[in-house]
């Protein structure tokens, strides 16, 4: 698959800003937000959604004809894509609720808290289930999917939260080793899902084709330059190359902030450490989120001359 | 009714004239124009709903060249249709067509993204994704002489390897090709449930040795041993 470079900057910085509210509601229902005062709750909150619009924003960016973009809140009983857009919506209201819940120290704030967490989760797996959902790419098509990006939205705005606690001075040693927790878990995930991709399944020229007992090659695709097809599903990386991004890819969305925030949970690093770690982490999931695009890949190049997908 | 194709691999030429007249039909059809980018230049690109893919199926010596073009199947399970946000895409409940609204498409591709078959492409002019429409807006048209209410792909195909008719009788002419040359589906395990069916190549009968009696027999190998 093509990785449009705004469908990567929207999954990623998205994820982080609906982690990050996760983290904030999280937070307000065990009680470890009581350590922030109001203002710092309200920089979170502002920080979560200001990520999560520059995404959705970004989505848009992708659409070939953006006037109808509207209609798309239409279908949600069968699409992801309208459910995702529903939701991203709903959020909005819900979380400026739960600002004004913060600022006004409303008694209602617990309930608000928890909505805003189940709504942002909620729409983390509605965007991972545009992937999941999709038939013609076996890479996608697979429970691991909604698992990995829920992780990833955890992680990544967790990291955040963390990095945004350790400047207000409020950073606990605790959310520290759960943090370590959920970095090894998320890369413990990635991995099963390489061993899991690199074994050969699903369609192939033959069962494309209809010649089942036969050799088949693709002698002409059919047309001279490339077409939207070549161009949407025909990505291709060398072997070498990919194993050379997985590898950096691992240690920079997972071993290097995991090591960073070790660094800090030690107690010999200074707390801006976080905010490295974050940016660092951040870039890594861009580079794991443009994977995630370039090794799909789509049935349909069994019409343009792949043996299998 | 079922409406779709039945296409003949033992007789397609791969000529791709059934290509080239869904072009010229449909830029001017009711989902028109398909636009292309740089159609005089070095590489040129548009947008088509029909391709023709050339295959070598077997090893050498005994394999054989197969031309399968491909539209859309008009699928039963069209994820295309569920997948679409803003219910641009759709499937016909009276004839099974599946078709694109071009006033609601935003033009997300998602809907190219669930097709297994690439019968959708986007139109690099309007933004919006085109495909098959099975010249809907010919094989209802009452204007026009019976004979040609059918799609301009099977109308021009020159070995007649195209059939257009409707599945859900038992006796129509698709239905009793693909009864009797036990018609394929493309792809059928990913579950589409393509309409479109397409009939393998005959496998050639093999030559029965001519019965010879024993003078016959005594004189045929006299002649070759004076040939020599």
């Amino acid at each position: 698959m093509h990785p449009a470079f705004s469908v990567l900057i929207f999954t990623v910085t998205s994820g982080a800003g609906y982690g990050l509210l996760a983290w904030l509601g999280a937070g307000q229902l065990l009680g470890f937000t009581q350590a922030y005062t109001v203002s710092q709750q309200l920089v979170i909150g502002v920080m979560a959604m200001l990520l999560v619009s520059i995404g959705l924003v970004s989505s848009t960016m992708h659409l070939t004809n953006p006037k109808n973009a509207w209609r798309s809140f239409s279908r949600f009983r069968t699409s992801w894509l309208s459910r995702e857009a529903v939701f991203a919506v709903l959020l909005y209201p819900i979380a400026g609720l739960y600002a004004a819940a913060i600022f006004w120290q409303w008694s209602s704030i617990g309930v608000l808290a928890g909505l805003s967490m189940i709504m942002a989760l909620s729409t983390l797996f509605t965007t991972s289930m545009i992937y999941a959902s999709l038939k013609t790419i076996r890479q996608w098509n697979t429970p691991m999917v909604p698992a990995l990006f829920m992780a990833y939205a955890l992680i990544s705005g967790g990291l955040l939260f963390l990095a945004l606690s350790g400047f207000f001075g409020a950073l606990s040693s605790q959310l520290l080793a759960v943090m370590i927790g959920l970095i090894m878990i998320t890369l413990a995930l990635k991995l099963v899902y390489f061993f899991w991709q690199g074994k050969p399944q699903g369609a192939t020229i033959q069962t494309a084709t209809g010649f089942s007992q036969a050799n088949v090659r693709l002698l002409d695709a059919g047309h001279s330059a490339p077409t939207f097809l070549n161009r949407e599903f025909g990505y291709q990386v060398a072997a070498d190359q990919l194993l050379r991004l997985r590898i950096a890819m691992t240690l920079v969305a997972f071993i290097l902030p995991l090591g960073l925030v070790y660094w800090v949970f030690g107690g010999a690093a200074r707390v801006e450490v976080l905010a490295l770690a974050w940016l660092i982490m951040m870039a890594g999931l861009l580079l794991e989120r443009w994977l995630f695009f370039a090794e799909a890949r789509h049935v349909v190049r069994l019409y343009q001359g792949d043996q299998r997908t | 009714m079922k409406l779709g194709l039945v296409v003949d691999l033992d007789t397609c030429v791969g000529c791709h004239a059934c290509a080239t007249a869904c072009k010229q039909w449909n830029t001017s059809g009711t989902i028109g124009p398909l636009s292309d980018e740089q159609p005089y230049g070095k590489d040129p690109s548009g947008s088509w709903l029909n391709r023709v893919h050339s295959y070598e199926v077997g090893d050498s010596p005994h394999s054989k060249t197969v031309n399968i073009p491909m539209s859309c199947m008009h699928c039963e399970t069209a994820d295309c249709v569920t997948v679409c946000p803003t219910g641009a895409s759709y499937k016909r409940e009276e004839d099974g067509i599946v078709l694109i609204d071009q006033d609601k498409c935003m033009g997300c591709n998602l809907c190219s993204w669930a097709c297994p078959y690439g019968a959708r492409e986007i139109d690099p002019n309007s933004g919006t994704m085109k495909k098959c429409t099975l010249c809907v807006d010919r094989i209802y048209d009452e204007q026009l002489p019976e004979a040609e209410r059918q799609p301009a792909c099977v109308l021009t195909c020159p070995t007649s390897s195209r059939v257009f008719g409707d599945f859900d009788d038992p006796n129509s002419e698709v239905s009793r090709l693909t009864r009797e040359r036990a018609g394929q589906q493309l792809m059928p395990e990913l579950g589409y449930n393509p309409v479109n069916t397409y009939l393998p190549p005959r496998i050639p009968k093999q030559q029965d040795s001519i019965a010879v009696s024993p003078l016959q027999g005594v004189k045929q190998l006299v002649n070759r041993i004076i040939n020599r």
